[in-house]
C-alpha cells in the first residue's frame, strides 16, 4: 500500500508498504529516519517515542496506515519543532491557556532550509543540549525517546516537579544511567526555559 | 518507489562511523567533566547504532530458534522455507563453509549452527536471508525441525546424578582434567589456615543458604549489525560488540577465512554490561552475506534478544561465618554453585571471581571456599557487570547482617571491625598493595543524613494531601500511608578490575600529532568499544593532558590497530585509557626529539630542561616557552602505535586457589532506605546512597553516571529482574520486557554519591577502574534495609510480594 503523512514538516510518501509495517519500521527503514529506536518493539520501553498530530506515541505501536494524513514529529526534527514552538508562542505557559502546538500550527509548520541530518545543523532544543550537559546521555539508545517525551512534558507543564517528570517519563526505559542525570538534564531544561521567559 | 533518498548510497553502507573530533575551550584535561564527543549526535538521532546500518539492495536476516531445550535432531526439512518468494537464502548446519564449527571465548564448544543436537531453548538451528525482515520470519516459520527429547540437566542434582546425560560428551577443554564430573565446567577451591581449626575459637556461628537469580543485562539495543560482502572475498562487518579482536578471532575461523579478510568495525552500541562479550549475529550475517554475494543486515527483536546472548549466572551459595563474642571473624566456610547452562562462555572467569572474592572486602586468615560452574540445559550465562563477586557478595552481606544480629552487635560497626586494608592478605594469599577504605565508605554512607518519613504528606492551604506517586504501589493508588514501614540496609563489596588470573591483559593505542590549519590535532585510534561508557571522553582528555592540544580527534574503532581488549572487568579506563597515555607519551618524546633537532640551537632550554607540551606549546617546566607545536612540527606528523600492559597477574592454584591472580580492587558501599507496604509485599525504595572510591575521577560527571546506573541495575536484581526458566522444561518463560522487568524511573530512587580519591600508585593517574563496583552493593543495601523494615529472612532475589506477604 501507498501511505502519505508529514514527517517533521515535510511530506513523504512510501510506496509497497505491507500492511503489517509499524511507523517506526517505516521511519526507520523507508524514510532514512533511524533516530527513533527499535529496542523492544511492543511498547514497553519507549525508545520508539514520536509525536503524532502532537501526542506522544510508541511508533512501534501504531500501524503505518494509521499515519496516514497525519503528522509526525521524530527526534530528528525535535530542533527544528522546539524552535517553531518558541517563535509561535514565545515563553507562554499553561496558565496562558495555549499548552501545546494546536493542530493547525503544526500544519502550518515547514522545517528550514537546514536537513536535521547534517552534521552542522546542530542548533540543538533546549532539552537536547540539557541531556548533553547533564550527562544523562551514555549508551544514548533511549535518549531520541525521553528527548520527546520530555520535550512534550515541558511543552505542557514548564515548571515540573520531580514526581511530574517521572510520572511523565515512566513510560520510558533507560539501561545506563540509573535516571538521575535524566532528572537532572529535564530540571535544566525548566530552568533554563523560565531563565528565556524573564 | 518513491521515498526520502537515504544520505548515502551505493557501497559505503549508511550509518558508517566517522571521524569526530572535539574541541575544548577549558584546557579539557582528565579531571574535569568534558562533555562526550558523541553527545551532540546522540541527542539529535544521527548517531548510527548497529541496527541502524543500511546498504542499497541489502537483506534481511532471521535466525530459527529451537523450541526445545534438549533434544537431537532428526531432520530438518528446508524446502518449502527456501521456495518462498524473496528468500535468497536458507543455511542449516551442513551449509557451513570451514573445518571449524564452533566458537567460544575461553572454550570452543558452541556451535555455530546445532549439529544434530540442541542443549538449550533457543539455540540457533538455521537462517534465513530475504529482501525484507517480515519475509524471512515467516520463511523461517516453515522449516520443519525433527526433535527427539533428552532428559533436561536443570540444576547440580540432576547434572551430577550417577545417570545424568552429558551436556557436552568428550570434552578435552583444559579444565576436564580437575572437575570432579564433566558436567561442571570448572571448579575452583580457594584454602587458607584452617577453617575447621578456626571455627572451634568461635563463640558465634552463622549459616545462610542463598539463592541468586538469573538476571538479564537488558541492554536496549538489539543484538544487530550489516555484513557487505567485499570484492576479494572477505567481509566487512560493522556491528555491536564489546570487543573487536575477541570477536575476529572467534569469526574468522568458522567463515574459512584469514583474518585480514574479516574487517571489523564498531557501529553504535546500545549498551553492554557483558552481554555482547560473546558473538550473537555476528557469524551469522557473515554467513548469508558470504552465501548470497549481498550485504545482510541483522537485528533481534527483543524476544530473540533474551536468547540472543548469556544472562548472569544464577546462583546457590551456601555460607558459613564464625565470630568471636567481640564480633572478631573468626572463619569462613562457603560453596557456590553457578549454573552456566548449556555452554561454557565465561564460565571460568566467573568461577575464579567468585572464589577468590567470596569473603569480600574483609580481613579473614582461616577460609575454606569452594565455587563451581555447572553445565546444564538452561540458558547459557556468561558475562554481566561485576560476574562472581556480584552473587558472593549478595551472599556475604546477608551473612554480615545476620552476624551482627547473634552477637547484638551494629551491622556497620561489624562490618568496620573487621574490614580489610592496605596489606589485607586477600583469601588467595595476594596482599591488597592500594588503599582499600572500606570502612571508611560505611562510616561515609552511615553518616549522611537519612530522608524525611512520610515523604508522600504534603501540607496546603486545604490541609494536608497524599502523593501516592511517593508510595509504594505509586498511582495504583494501593495506600495512603497504611501498613507501610520504613527500613535502612548497609552492604559493601569488593571487585577485582581487569582480567585477572594470569591473562595477558594489555590494550593499544595509536596516536597521530600533525597540524592542521597551523593548530596542532592529536587523534586517538584504538579498537576500544565504546558502549555508552564514556572512553571516547577519556581518551580525548588524556590526549589533552599529555599532549597539550585542544582539538582531538577519535578515529572509529575497528580492526586495522591492534587489540584493545574488552570493554568489560572495569578496566578499559586503566587499560585502554593506560595505552593512550602510554603512546601519547611516546608521541610528546618525539615531537620534542624534532624540536630539539629543529630548533635545539636557538635555546640551551631544549638540552637541559624538562620540557612538556601545554596550550599547543614546548614549554619548560619552570613555565618558559620555547616554541610552538606548529612550529615545531611544521607539515610532519608524529604517527605511533604502541601496545600496553598493567602488572601480569598469576592462575590461581587448581587446588588451593593460592596466587596473586588480581590486577586491582574497586569498593563501593551503599545504604539503602526503603519502605515497605507489608499488607501487599510492594517496595519503593526511597534513597540508595553510596560512596565509592575511584582512585582518581578523570572525568567526575561520568563517573557518577556509572556509580548511579550499576547502582540501580543491582536495584532491579534486588526487587523484580529474574529470567524464569521452567525447572521441568527449561524453557524461558518471560523473554519480554512486558514480563522481565527492569526498574522504571519511578522504581528507581534518589542516588546520592560520595566519590573518594585515595591514588593506586600502579595505575595510570592513580584512577581505579568503577563500573561494576556499584551494582556489588546494592542489592544487599536493598534486602537488607527490606529485612530491617520487615523481620523476614529474604534469602532470595528478587524479593517479590509474596516473599513478604508470605501468600
Amino acid at each position: 500500500m501507498r501511505v502519505n503523512f508529514t514527517v517533521n514538516g515535510r511530506p513523504q510518501e512510501a510506496d509497497d508498504v505491507w500492511e503489517g509495517e509499524s511507523l517506526l519500521y517505516v521511519l526507520r527503514e523507508r524514510m532514512g529516519l533511524p533516530g527513533s529506536k527499535n529496542a523492544c518493539e511492543q511498547g514497553e520501553c519507549g525508545s520508539c517515542t514520536v509525536r503524532l498530530d502532537g501526542v506522544p506515541v510508541c511508533s512501534c505501536l501504531v500501524a503505518a496506515g494509521q499515519a496516514e494524513g497525519r503528522e509526525v514529529v521524530t527526534v530528528e526534527g525535535l530542533a527544528d519543532y522546539a524552535r517553531h514552538r518558541a517563535g509561535a508562542h514565545p515563553g507562554t505557559g499553561c496558565a496562558a491557556g495555549s499548552c501545546g502546538t494546536s493542530l493547525d500550527a503544526a500544519q502550518r509548520w515547514q522545517a528550514g532550509p537546514t536537513d536535521a541530518r547534517s552534521a552542522d545543523a546542530a542548533e540543538l532544543s533546549p532539552i537536547q543540549q540539557a541531556f548533553i550537559d547533564a550527562g544523562a546521555v551514555q549508551c544514548g539508545f533511549c535518549t531520541p525517546g525521553l528527548l520527546v517525551a520530555a520535550d512534550e512534558l515541558l511543552e505542557t507543564r514548564p515548571s515540573p516537579s520531580d514526581q511530574d517528570i517521572r510520572e511523565a517519563l515512566s513510560g520510558n526505559l533507560c539501561r545506563c544511567t540509573g535516571y538521575e542525570k535524566i532528572l537532572d538534564a529535564v530540571r535544566l531544561a525548566a530552568a533554563r526555559q523560565e531563565e528565556t521567559v524573564r | 518507489m518513491t521515498m526520502a533518498q537515504h544520505p548515502r548510497a551505493a557501497s559505503v553502507p549508511a550509518g558508517t562511523p566517522t571521524k569526530i573530533t572535539q574541541g575544548s575551550k577549558s584546557p579539557g584535561g582528565i579531571g574535569e567533566s568534558t562533555l562526550r564527543p558523541d553527545g551532540t549526535l546522540k541527542v539529535t538521532g544521527e548517531f548510527a547504532y548497529s541496527s541502524d546500518m543500511w546498504h542499497e539492495d541489502m537483506l534481511w536476516g532471521h535466525t530459527l530458534r529451537s523450541t526445545v531445550a534438549h533434544a537431537e535432531i532428526t531432520s530438518i526439512d528446508i524446502g518449502e522455507a527456501l521456495a518462498t518468494p524473496g528468500v535468497y537464502a536458507v543455511l542449516t548446519y551442513d551449509d557451513l563453509p570451514a573445518e571449524t564449527k564452533n566458537y567460544g571465548l575461553e572454550i570452543q564448544d558452541t556451535p555455530v549452527l546445532a549439529h544434530g543436537k540442541v542443549r538449550h531453548h533457543g539455540e540457533p538451528v538455521a537462517l534465513v536471508a530475504a529482501d525484507h525482515p517480515e519475509t524471512a520470519r515467516r520463511a523461517a516459520a516453515k522449516i520443519r525441525i525433527a526433535y527427539t527429547d533428552l532428559p533436561v540437566i536443570t540444576d547440580e542434582a540432576s547434572a551430577t546424578a550417577p545417570d545424568a546425560v552429558l551436556v557436552h560428551e568428550g570434552r578435552t577443554d583444559h579444565h576436564i582434567g580437575h572437575v570432579p564430573h564433566p558436567n561442571i565446567v570448572h571448579r575452583q577451591p580457594v584454602v587458607r589456615g584452617d577453617a575447621d581449626a578456626a571455627a572451634a575459637r568461635a563463640d558465634v556461628i552463622v549459616t545462610g543458604d542463598y539463592v541468586f537469580g538469573m538476571q538479564d543485562q537488558a541492554f536496549l539495543g538489539p543484538e544487530s549489525g550489516l555484513a557487505v560482502p567485499s570484492e576479494d572475498g572477505g567481509v566487512e562487518l560493522y556491528v555491536a560488540t564489546q570487543w573487536l579482536h575477541s570477536d575476529l578471532r572467534q569469526i574468522a575461523p568458522v567463515l574459512g577465512l584469514p583474518e585480514d579478510k574479516v574487517r571489523m568495525t564498531l557501529s553504535g552500541v546500545g549498551g553492554a554490561f557483558g552481554g555482547r562479550e560473546d558473538l550473537s549475529m555476528q557469524i551469522h550475517a557473515c554467513l548469508l552475506a558470504l552465501r548470497t554475494g549481498k550485504p545482510v543486515k541483522m537485528v533481534y527483536n527483543r524476544f530473540e534478544s533474551f536468547f540472543g546472548h548469556v544472562h548472569r549466572h544464577p546462583a546457590k551459595l551456601h555460607y558459613e561465618h564464625g565470630a568471636t563474642k567481640d564480633g572478631k571473624l573468626t572463619h569462613m566456610k562457603c560453596r557456590i554453585v553457578l549454573d552456566g547452562g548449556a555452554y561454557a562462555s565465561a564460565s571460568p572467569a566467573v568461577v575464579g571471581n567468585a572464589s577468590s572474592l567470596a569473603v569480600g572486602p574483609y580481613a579473614v586468615e582461616d577460609v575454606d571456599i569452594e565455587a563451581i560452574a555447572l553445565y546444564s540445559n538452561n540458558p547459557p550465562c556468561g558475562a554481566m557487570r561485576g560476574f562472581g563477586a556480584v552473587q558472593a557478595c549478595f551472599a556475604y552481606e546477608a551473612q554480615m547482617d545476620k552476624l551482627a544480629a547473634a552477637l547484638d552487635m551494629d551491622p556497620v560497626e561489624l562490618r568496620q571491625l573487621n574490614a580489610m586494608e592496605q596489606g589485607t592478605l586477600l583469601p588467595t594469599g595476594q596482599r591488597v598493595d592500594s588503599p582499600a577504605p572500606v570502612a571508611e565508605l560505611l562510616r561515609r554512607v552511615k553518616a549522611r543524613p537519612l530522608p524525611p518519613e512520610q515523604q508522600w504528606l504534603s501540607a496546603d492551604a486545604e490541609g494536608s494531601s497524599v502523593d501516592v506517586r511517593a508510595l509504594p504501589g505509586g498511582l495504583s493508588n494501593t495506600t495512603h500511608g497504611e501498613g507501610v514501614v520504613r527500613g535502612v540496609g548497609y552492604a559493601v563489596g569488593l571487585k577485582n578490575v581487569g582480567f585477572s588470573e594470569g591473562f595477558d591483559d594489555y590494550s593499544t593505542a595509536r596516536v597521530r600529532m600533525e597540524v592542521i590549519n597551523g593548530e596542532p590535532v592529536a587523534t586517538v585510534h584504538t579498537a576500544m568499544a565504546e558502549v555508552g561508557q564514556g572512553g571516547v571522553t577519556v581518551h580525548a582528555q588524556i590526549a589533552r593532558t599529555e599532549l597539550g592540544v585542544s582539538q582531538v580527534t577519535i578515529h572509529p574503532a575497528d580492526t586495522q590497530v591492534g587489540s584493545a581488549g574488552s570493554t568489560s572487568a572495569s578496566r578499559q579506563t586503566y587499560v585502554t585509557g593506560g595505552a593512550v597515555k602510554n603512546s601519547c607519551e611516546a608521541v610528546r618524546e618525539r615531537v620534542l626529539e624534532i624540536g630539539r633537532r629543529r630548533l635545539g640551537t636557538y635555546h640551551p632550554a631544549w638540552a637541559t630542561a624538562e620540557l612538556l607540551l601545554e596550550g599547543g606549546k614546548v614549554v619548560t617546566d619552570g613555565g618558559e616557552v620555547l616554541a610552538s607545536i606548529a612550529d615545531v612540527l611544521q607539515d610532519e606528523a608524529v604517527d605511533i602505535e604502541q601496545e600496553w600492559r598493567h602488572r601480569p597477574t598469576e592462575a590461581f592454584d587448581l587446588r588451593t586457589g593460592q596466587g596473586n591472580g588480581h590486577v586491582q580492587y574497586s569498593f563501593a558501599a551503599h545504604r539503602a532506605v526503603v519502605e515497605v507496604d507489608t499488607e501487599l509485599g510492594l517496595v519503593k525504595v526511597i534513597e540508595l546512597a553510596c560512596a565509592q572510591d575511584v582512585g582518581k575521577a578523570l572525568n567526575p560527571l561520568s563517573v557518577q553516571g556509572q556509580i548511579q546506573g550499576g547502582t540501580t541495575q543491582g536495584l532491579g536484581v534486588a526487587v523484580m529482574e529474574e529470567i524464569l526458566v521452567d525447572p521441568k522444561t527449561a524453557k524461558v518463560r518471560n523473554p519480554s520486557f512486558t514480563d522481565y522487568l527492569i526498574p522504571t524511573i519511578l522504581d528507581t530512587p534518589t542516588i546520592p554519591v560520595d566519590v573518594l580519591e585515595l591514588a593506586d600508585d600502579h595505575a595510570p593517574y592513580g584512577l581505579r577502574g568503577i563500573g561494576e563496583a556499584p551494582t556489588l552493593s546494592s542489592t544487599p543495601a536493598v534486602l537488607a534495609a527490606i529485612r530491617n523494615a520487615t523481620g523476614l529472612e529474604l534469602n532470595k532475589t528478587p524479593v517479590r510480594p509474596e516473599h513478604i506477604t508470605g501468600t
